[in-house]
Parts: structure tokens; C-alpha cells; sequence
């Protein structure tokens, strides 16, 4: 038995098979498929996003090392495009109902042979392209949204898992997860703990040391994953496991209860969610409401910018979905450790202090016009509010709002139906936003404290960097005075302030919080019962 | 029907990369453009096919081009050949 030690995200034990992703490994085993069409599907999709991609190269080179290099990408794609390569996978998987990944094996074998058998060296060596852009395709294949497919439930062992990825694999077989590197603060570890799944990050070095199919258990709440666990570990862990399950239980049984201490002071508890469907999540948790829909994983799921339309529909689901109930929608919040390629951003060298979240908005309104056009399409359907992340100072309000008051009017002149009067607020995750609390809060209708990046900016600590651990300290009293400074500003103004942060669901916080009068606290919605628990028992 | 003939000066051949240059070239008419070699022919809209021809430096190759927009097609592959290879 071999025990690895990392960092848990979400407590919780998991037990189960593990599955090694190794991102962009072209897994090339043949397999017979139930469904060719849909296979073909697959590689039709896969081709098209490897086209992209070998565009997206092409552009680099010809900027880089000229067009010389840069042709090499034309004939690379005009590959792709070759109606003979094409059709002799398509017919692979008609044919003899192969998977795509292994259609595009082969098929990359046979064309290669061609180049080999060839009587020139030069030509011979174009085997190496042939094989070149069917890796990519197969890379595609693997993962076209950077994430493994999942065919049975299994504890993904991973060296670490994007944002993207974690949000694209398919949570219905995932028991948990761990990887080698990623921290605790990661927005992959945040996931985690938004769908309540079992997990353990900064293992260290250790993909080498696990097979595919190996039995693990991982303790989450320990940070511990035991390997080819003897019996009496297997013992003691399905017995915790089985203690966590009760727990479930009796938490279930809280739904529906008000979050009402002992004394009688309430506190409105909603959900943070990434994505349309964890508006289900939420309710099913028992939500008040969605105290942080992050809109960017509207952005960050895709190739190009995200249509008004599209935006419009999601921003509809959520509302529709939480049937009358408030919904905090958060303005775009690209940048830092969220990454989108086509967004064109210039490399920074301190992307958390660089140009993000309402920064982009600003500078570059014509996408921030889309995204609140969306937003208050959307806002007929439900009760939106608009939230916006990473301001500074008044000005910034004063710019968005300018920006804001131009949609509303062409959306009226338009007579497109929104809501009128959809309250604006403000995330308070800047130390300059909480000092100068008394004069925003005289600007907006609430504050939602951001947590996460409100420690990272107040102890100079990046949340990215594994080796902080020992100086990261999440009720360090600066940080508390902060949130209280804009609790008192923000009631003076006769405006209400949440928590929308991790920090939210801290239970040794939740008596400070409602001491300093915070009206809503926004967790993941796994969370939401057991801060109830927590509430409901407080004096 | 159209077709020309042209010899090949390039040092190296048809290569990859005015194979490429020749074959998004003829992608772009409507006319089947085909691409013959000694005994062997090759659809000019096919990379692969026309890469592995094989067309060695000094050899006669013969285009011919079938369709509504043959005399464009015919003229612009001439130019590209002359051009690149």
C-alpha cells in the first residue's frame, strides 16, 4: 500500500479505480463502436478544431520565422483537407465501426507508407508530416475540450486539470480527483468543491508511480490517497465514507429550514455557480438564490467570443431555472488564472495586477456591450442583478455604468422588453474598494465580498503558487477588518453586502459574519446545507 | 477540355511546399484539374495525391483542367507553376 499526500479541496472520501489523463496523449486503441455516426461526428469536430488550431500556428509562424515556415501550416491543413485522407477514415469507422481516434491511427499509417515507400529521402521524410497532423487530430479526439473522456466511474489522477477541463469532464463518472500540482485556492479547486466532488491537489510527483485501473482511496478531508489499500485501511475509510453519507442524510433533512440562529438573526444563504446547469445543483441544495453566476466560463468553454445570443439563453436558463429567485450575475471576469486564447492578450508578468475582469470591459467596451446586452435581454425573465468584478474606484463604476446606461437606452429604443431598474453592485475584492467603501456604496445597490482575490490582494500571496501554504491565512484580521470596514459602510449607505467568496462557507466565520450584520453569505451549493447546519447552530 | 505542359525546374521537385501552394491554387476553380506525371495522374485538389507523383526536378508534367471555369483555371495553374516550380 502506497500513500501519497496532497492538499484537499473538498472533504469527502472516494473510492474507486484511478484513470491517468495525460492531456494531448494520443490513445490510439482500436474499439468498436456502437454509434458511427456519431464517431464521425467526432472526427468531423476534431478536424475542424485541429484546422483551428494548425490557422492559429500558421499565424504565429508567419509573424515569428516568415512565410516559408509559414506555408508548412498551409500544406499541413490542406492535409486535413484531402478529400482521400477524409474519406479513408470516415470509411474506417463506417465501415468497420472503429473508433475515430484509431480510424486516424491507421489512416495516418496507410499515408504514411505511401511517403515511405517513395524513392527519395525528402519525400520519405514527409511521413513525419502525415503522422504530425494526425496526432493533433487524435489530441482533438482525446480531449477537444482539453479533458478525458470518462466511460466509467474512476478517480482521475492527473499532473493538473485547467479550469476548462474540469468544467467539460463528465461529472456523473467522476468520484473524484487528484493531481500532481495545482493549489487549494485554484479555480480547478474550486470547481471541486462547487460539485461537491472528492479531491486532493499538489500531490507531488506521482502519475508514474500509478496504473490505470489501480484501486485508490482518497481521503479528501485528509488530503491522503492510499493505493492498493490493505483491507483494514479499506475498512476504516469505507467506514468514514459511510459516516460522511449519514451526514448527507441528516443534511438533506435541514432542506427547506430556515438559516435562523438560536437568537433569531437570519442570514439568506445562495449558491455560486460556473454554468447554466448548476442552477439545478443550486435548487436541489436548497438555494435562496444564485449569489455569483461567474459568466466566464461562458468565455472560457470556447474557440471565439461567445454570441449575444448565446450569452442571452444562458443568462435565461439560469433565471428561468431558479423560478423567481434572485440571481447575482457577475460581468465578465477574464484574466489572471483565466486564460482565453482569443482574447488576444498580451502576455503579463503579474497577470493578477494586469489587465482583467472590469479592466477588459473597459478598455475593450464593444465586448462588455455584448455581454450586458445579454444580461439585460435575460433580465426579463427573472430577477437579474448585475455585479461587477475587480473595481478600484468610483470611476470605474461611473465608465461601466455610462456603458450600461447606453445599452438600456438602445435596448429601449429598440423595444426590446428588459427589466428596468436591475440593481448594479460591486464586488468588494480590492483593499482600495473596501477603503473607500462609504463612497461606492453611494453608487451602487450592493456589495458582494470576493474573498479569494480580497486575501491574494491584502497578503500580497498568490493563490496560484503551491509552496505559500504555510503563509497563507485566511482569517488573517486584516482581511476581517477590511470586510468589516465595507459591512458598516455599505448599511450606513442603507445597501446590503454578502460574501460571495470561500470564505463564506468557513464555519469557525459564520458567527463573525452575522456579527458584523452580512446578509448574504454565496457558497458552492454543496455547501449551502452544512453552513445551515452551522447557522442553526449558533446562539 | 484544356491543357498545358510544363517542366519542372525546381531543384528539389514538386515538395511540400509548392504542392501546397499549387493545390490551394486549384482548389479554388470549380473544374476537375488533374495533375499527370510520366504514366500516373493525380486530382491537383488532392495534397497527397499529388505529393506522392513523386515529380522529380526536369520532369514534363501535364495539367489539364475540365469544367465551366478551364481557361481561368488553365491560366492561373500556368502562372503558379512558373511561379514556384
Amino acid at each position: 500500500m502506497l500513500i501519497l499526500q496532497g492538499k484537499g479541496v473538498w472533504d469527502g472520501v472516494a473510492a474507486g479505480p484511478v484513470k491517468i489523463y495525460r492531456p494531448r496523449a494520443a490513445v490510439t486503441v482500436p474499439h468498436t463502436v456502437t454509434d458511427p455516426a456519431a464517431e464521425q461526428k467526432r472526427f468531423t469536430e476534431a478536424r475542424r478544431q485541429a484546422q483551428t488550431e494548425l490557422a492559429a500556428l500558421g499565424k504565429k509562424a508567419l509573424a515569428e520565422s516568415g512565410e516559408k515556415t509559414a506555408a508548412l501550416f498551409d500544406v499541413h491543413q490542406l492535409m486535413l483537407d484531402d478529400p482521400d485522407y477524409v474519406e479513408n477514415v470516415k470509411n474506417l469507422i463506417a465501415q468497420e465501426h472503429l473508433n475515430a481516434e484509431a480510424a486516424v491511427d491507421q489512416t495516418a499509417a496507410k499515408f504514411a507508407a505511401l511517403f515511405a515507400a517513395m524513392d527519395d529521402a525528402y519525400m520519405q521524410a514527409r511521413s513525419a508530416d502525415v503522422q504530425d497532423i494526425s496526432r493533433r487530430v487524435i489530441a482533438c479526439l482525446s480531449g477537444a475540450t482539453d479533458a478525458p473522456a470518462l466511460t466509467e466511474p474512476v478517480l482521475l489522477a492527473a499532473h493538473d486539470l485547467t479550469p476548462s477541463a474540469t468544467v467539460a469532464l463528465d461529472k456523473s463518472k467522476l468520484l473524484g480527483f487528484l493531481t500532481e500540482a495545482g493549489s487549494p485556492n485554484s479555480h480547478t479547486a474550486i470547481l471541486a468543491r462547487t460539485m461537491g466532488i472528492p479531491a486532493v491537489v499538489a500531490v507531488g510527483a506521482c502519475l508514474d508511480q500509478l496504473r490505470d485501473g489501480q484501486q485508490l482511496i482518497l481521503d479528501g478531508a485528509a488530503g491522503k490517497i492510499y493505493v492498493d489499500p490493505d483491507a483494514a485501511t479499506r475498512q476504516k475509510l469505507l467506514a468514514k465514507q459511510q459516516q460522511e453519507q449519514k451526514q448527507q442524510k441528516l443534511l438533506a433533512d435541514l432542506k427547506g429550514k430556515p438559516n435562523v440562529t438560536h437568537s433569531g438573526r437570519t442570514v439568506k444563504i445562495y449558491a455560486n455557480i460556473g454554468r447554466p446547469e448548476e442552477a439545478a445543483v443550486a435548487l436541489a441544495n436548497d438555494a435562496g438564490g444564485i449569489g455569483l453566476f461567474r459568466s466566464e466560463f461562458l468565455y472560457l468553454d470556447k474557440e471565439t467570443f461567445p454570441t449575444e445570443e448565446e450569452q442571452f439563453q444562458a443568462y435565461k436558463k439560469v433565471l428561468t431555472g431558479m423560478q423567481g429567485r434572485e440571481v447575482v450575475i457577475r460581468t465578465l471576469d477574464i484574466g489572471a488564472d483565466k486564460q482565453c486564447a482569443y482574447f488576444n492578450l498580451e502576455h503579463e508578468a503579474n497577470p493578477a495586477l494586469g489587465l482583467r475582469a472590469i479592466r477588459i470591459c473597459l478598455t475593450r467596451p464593444e465586448i462588455f456591450k455584448t455581454q450586458l446586452r445579454a444580461i439585460l435581454r435575460a433580465s426579463a425573465f427573472g430577477k437579474a442583478l448585475l455585479m461587477l468584478p475587480m473595481i478600484t474606484s468610483v470611476e470605474e463604476v461611473e465608465a461601466a455604468k455610462k456603458i450600461l446606461h447606453a445599452v438600456q437606452a438602445e435596448l429601449s429604443a429598440a423595444q426590446i422588453p428588459f427589466a428596468k431598474n436591475i440593481p448594479l453592485g460591486i464586488m468588494i475584492e480590492t483593499p482600495a474598494a473596501a477603503l473607500i467603501s462609504d463612497e461606492l456604496a453611494r453608487h451602487v445597490d450592493f456589495f458582494s465580498v470576493g474573498t479569494n482575490d480580497l486575501t491574494q490582494y491584502t497578503l500580497a500571496l498568490d493563490r496560484q503558487n503551491p509552496h505559500l501554504g504555510q503563509f497563507f491565512k485566511p482569517h488573517h484580521p486584516a482581511l476581517l477588518k477590511l470586510i468589516a470596514l465595507a459591512a458598516k459602510n455599505a448599511h450606513a449607505a442603507g445597501i446590503w453586502i454578502g460574501i460571495c467568496g470561500e470564505l463564506g462557507a468557513d464555519p469557525a466565520l459564520t458567527q463573525q459574519f452575522l456579527e458584523l450584520g452580512i446578509d448574504e453569505l454565496s457558497v458552492a451549493p454543496a455547501a449551502i446545507l452544512p453552513l445551515r447546519q452551522q447557522v442553526r447552530n449558533l446562539a | 477540355m484544356q491543357e498545358f505542359t510544363y517542366t519542372i525546374k525546381d531543384p528539389e521537385g514538386i515538395h511540400a511546399r509548392p504542392a501546397g501552394v499549387l493545390v490551394k491554387e486549384a482548389t479554388k476553380f470549380k473544374s476537375k484539374l488533374t495533375l499527370k506525371a510520366g504514366a500516373k495522374s493525380a486530382d491537383l485538389k488532392r495534397i497527397f495525391a499529388v505529393m506522392t507523383l513523386g515529380v522529380k526536378s526536369g520532369a514534363a508534367v501535364t495539367v489539364t483542367a475540365e469544367g465551366e471555369d478551364e481557361a481561368a483555371a488553365i491560366a492561373a495553374l500556368s502562372a503558379n507553376l512558373k511561379a514556384n516550380l
